[in-house]
């Protein structure tokens, strides 16, 4: 027995070095390892020029910004990633707060406006996206929506709102707003928002959607998942508005990208980064099939119909901050019960 | 029998071969590594490790958690054990068809089941605008527990189903008849005898039911409803908390642990073997009369919300749909690599649980029990938390282990071992071993008497873990997408990028081929189901 099961177990592993020396590709002179939580049919385009144009041949893991973060933590000095391409800052700045991203040189850093980066250079901002507040067209007027995302909490829309408290970007929009006006004041909002009966979705796609059937009126996401639905659904009667000037609900946030410390090609690696900031790419991040978001780099026309991002008026914050806020937001949402 | 032959007897059914013992030891050793890797990181837990898993939010979470494993454990029953018994022993009409449509459920993976669902119930979904005319303007909500249990029925009661009826087919039908003859009903009968040896199968698919719902985020995350491995993803999402996480998870093993210890003592009380060895002979074919039709209406029902409906839905959304992203078609390579790592994965695991579950089977002691148990355990665990005790290791032995096809096979055996343990434990079960002792006693080998005697009878149990374990490899996705080789495309992976976007249009159409690539293997399943029914015919 003992014999045939190794005799099968050589067979299938013999057989799976075969398939696995059949699946990667031949070995280049220069090879980067990209970790990318930007979905592959919105950046292979971006990946593909890269290698035209400097030779580099890229071998790109897609899977979500966290789970390719957890595994960069537990791989810690021995991974094969050279470059860290996120959807999220805060999941950046937590792993650049573990050591594990190199410092950018000034002149990448550069290419983005400060606010889109972090003191440290261990990451840039690739490309913005802001909070906003969708609502629906058929229930409501533009003219109705509240001043500020403070106002959520009228009786006026009870029953009405959504969110999704696990997303990512919700809990770095709390961060934010705990930073900038106090633990107190925010979780008075959160309970106000309960007693307005707010509902729970599992993410910014199915509160969007909620919105468009008229489930809810209301709902806190960031700009661009609309756009992401209308190429589906082009009637969706749902709007994004932003609240006023310097609101925190306007907060913007960015995608970004690191060189991953471990790395043994840093200059390589920091090539690629440079790349992602430059017009072309900018210009296909921006404009691309499905894409809304916004370019972060002078000279880039946004995608016709988005207000320009100069135009909206987040609140005073450095996104570098939010590896240290997000904490208190997580800490608070779990005491107030909206994530467990 | 003489003295000198019961001697003999016991000297064969006393002592585990070392062989044996070993290497049910290693297997074990493979499911310890994710609960190692997880001790090692909850025990590194710092105080704001801690603040973010207090003992209130985790019992809470517990106890959500078990109210819905016992739920849908529950639902699984009620639907999977009267369907196996109308295929497989009764003259209801179309019952290979039957067969085919209760299995194929196993395919659909239970996030677009639940997609489907979500979207067919919603406020303002499908089904009701379908019956917008006969003016139904609103249908219950299919969210929180409810929806997860509906969802989590619908891809798991064929675990039960496929179990039941395999185990239906090793019944031996002579006590039954022996039952019949002394004077019993039809119903005492199924109550008194066939219920009771269904006991090893109905234990084994209750228990991977329940397995499967602890380690479900998918379909629990969709419908709104907290469990501990949605607790796990927030910890990990929100704040890299790999401590906190791995707390949460080690509560969700001993969770785990019970439910296990509970069906293993549910298990053999009161087994009933069959008394012939070889293909024994088939049960007679139970005339259901006047109950056809409610018969049949029942597979109706179950059919129709369970495997109908969704795959309606998905192929609604897939040909209304504005062909926006110009789809590529099928993608045959990753079908290919699909196909074969479930094939490999099924293979690996149906020969690496022989040793353990022979040896709980034909030597029950301690010590194999608990290895039993261990390897049971890691499929309560989150596909990510696996992975990641994966890439912990991986991450430090480097290429070319690390992120290869070994090591992702691996992560598959390690999660879906338990599928083939249960099932081919279920059908030992059923296996009296004094069969063995008489095979070993007539001067058969060991190996002899396995291949000669045992493993033909348990055979419809090891080919059905088979078939769940290629199935769930097939479906997997956290682990598939951290420790695959870069470019190794699966098509669980292709139907992920459609639902990163959060398009169902793109959802749709990977989805089905999924379920048309997958339905085969369930065909064959059934096809041999049929077979085997044939002879009863």
């Amino acid at each position: 027995m003992k014999k045939a099961t190794a005799i099968v177990l050589a067979t299938i592993v013999a057989a799976l070095s075969l398939a696995a020396g059949a699946a990667t590709a031949p070995a280049q002179t220069t090879s980067l390892t990209i970790y990318s939580g930007r979905e592959e049919r919105l950046v292979k385009p971006i990946m593909d020029r890269f290698t035209r144009e400097t030779g580099i041949e890229l071998k790109v893991r897609y899977a979500g910004s966290t789970s390719l973060a957890t595994a960069l933590v537990e791989e810690g000095r021995n991974s094969p990633a050279d470059v860290y391409w996120s959807q999220e800052p805060g999941t950046l700045g937590l792993v650049a707060a573990r050591g594990l991203l190199a410092r950018l040189p000034q002149a990448t850093v550069g290419k983005v406006p400060t606010r889109f980066s972090t003191r440290s250079r261990r990451w840039v901002g690739t490309s913005g996206r802001s909070r906003v507040l969708v609502y629906n067209t058929n229930e409501l007027q533009k003219s109705e929506l509240p001043a500020s995302v403070w106002g959520l909490t009228s009786s006026r829309w009870k029953g009405k709102i959504g969110i999704a408290p696990t997303n990512a970007s919700f809990h770095a929009f709390l961060g934010a707003t705990i930073h900038l006006y106090g633990e107190a004041r925010v979780r008075a909002w959160l309970r106000g928002l309960e007693a307005n009966d707010v509902s729970f979705y599992p993410n910014n796609t199915t509160v969007v959607q909620a919105v468009g059937r008229g489930d809810i009126e209301v709902g806190l996401v960031n700009h661009y998942y609309l756009y992401n639905l209308l190429a589906d659904t082009p009637n969706l009667p749902v709007k994004n508005y932003w609240f006023r000037d310097g609101d925190p609900g306007n907060l913007v946030l960015a995608a970004g990208a690191g060189v991953v410390s471990a790395t043994q090609k840093s200059a390589p690696a920091q090539r690629f980064v440079d790349f992602l900031l430059s017009k072309w790419a900018q210009r296909f991040i921006a404009r691309g099939p499905g894409a809304a978001e916004y370019p972060l780099v002078k000279g880039v026309p946004r995608r016709p119909g988005l207000p320009a991002l100069s135009s909206i008026k987040g609140p005073k914050y450095t996104l570098g901050r939010l590896s240290a806020d997000l904490a208190p937001a997580v800490q608070l949402m779990l005491e107030e019960g909206f994530i467990k | 029998m003489t003295s000198g032959a019961a001697a003999a007897v016991s000297s064969y059914g006393r002592r585990a071969p070392r062989l044996l013992v070993g290497a049910a030891g290693l297997v074990a050793l493979g499911a310890v590594l994710p609960l190692a890797y997880l001790a090692l990181r909850a025990l590194s837990a710092d105080d704001n490790a801690r603040a973010l898993t207090p003992v209130s939010i985790t019992v809470e979470l517990a106890w959500d958690t078990a109210i819905l494993a016992l739920g849908v454990v529950g639902a699984t029953l009620v639907v999977g054990v009267p369907l196996a018994w109308l295929v497989v022993r009764t003259d209801l009409p179309g019952r290979r068809i039957w067969g085919l449509a209760a299995s194929l459920p196993l395919v659909i993976p239970s996030f677009a089941a639940a997609l489907a669902l979500l979207g067919a119930f919603a406020p303002r979904g499908l089904v009701q605008e379908a019956l917008e005319p006969i003016g139904v303007d609103r249908l219950p909500e299919v969210t929180g527990y409810w929806g997860a249990l509906v969802a989590l029925t619908l891809s798991t009661y064929p675990y039960v189903y496929l179990l039941t009826a395999s185990g239906l087919r090793s019944v031996d039908p002579t006590a039954e008849e022996a039952a019949r003859s002394l004077g019993a009903g039809r119903f005492r009968v199924f109550a008194a005898v066939t219920l009771p040896s269904l006991r090893p199968s109905i234990a084994a698919a209750s228990l991977l039911v329940a397995l499967y719902v602890l380690s479900d985020f998918g379909v629990v995350s969709l419908m709104g409803y907290s469990t501990l491995t949605t607790g796990i993803y927030v910890r990990y999402e929100s704040l890299l908390a790999l401590e906190s996480a791995a707390i949460l998870a080690l509560v969700l093993v001993a969770l785990a642990l019970a439910i296990v210890l509970v069906a293993s003592r549910w298990r053999l009380r009161g087994a009933i073997y069959r008394s012939t060895p070889g293909a024994g002979r088939s049960a007679q074919v139970v005339r259901l009369g006047r109950w056809r039709w409610p018969a049949f209406a029942f597979c109706t029902a179950v059919v129709g919300l369970f495997l109908v409906l969704p795959v309606g839905v998905l192929a609604w959304w897939a040909v209304s749909a504005d062909p926006i992203s110009g789809r590529e078609g099928v993608d045959w390579s990753a079908a290919l690599n699909s196909t074969s790592m479930a094939t490999a994965s099924a293979l690996v695991v149906a020969v690496i649980v022989l040793p353990a579950a022979l040896l709980a089977w034909r030597y029950p002691s301690p010590l194999a029990r608990w290895l039993e148990r261990t390897t049971l355990l890691p499929s309560a665990l989150p596909g990510i938390a696996v992975a990641l005790a994966l890439v912990f290791v991986g991450a430090r032995i480097g290429a070319p282990v690390y992120q290869g096809l070994g090591l992702l096979l691996a992560a598959y055996v390690i999660r879906f071992m338990p599928y083939g343990l249960a099932s081919t434990r279920a059908s030992l079960d059923t296996v009296n071993p004094r069969l063995e002792e008489a095979a070993r006693s007539l001067g058969r080998r060991p190996l002899g008497a396995l291949s000669a005697v045992v493993l033909p009878l348990a055979r419809s149990g090891i080919l059905a873990g088979a078939a769940l374990v290629f199935l769930s490899t097939i479906k997997e996705l956290p682990a598939t997408l951290l420790l695959k080789p870069i470019g190794f495309e699966t098509l669980a992976t292709e139907i992920w990028k459609g639902t990163a976007i959060g398009a169902y249009s793109e959802v749709a159409p990977s989805a089905l081929l999924l379920i048309v690539i997958a339905a085969p293997l369930v065909y064959l399943l059934s096809w041999r189901n049929a077979w085997e029914l044939g002879a009863a015919d």
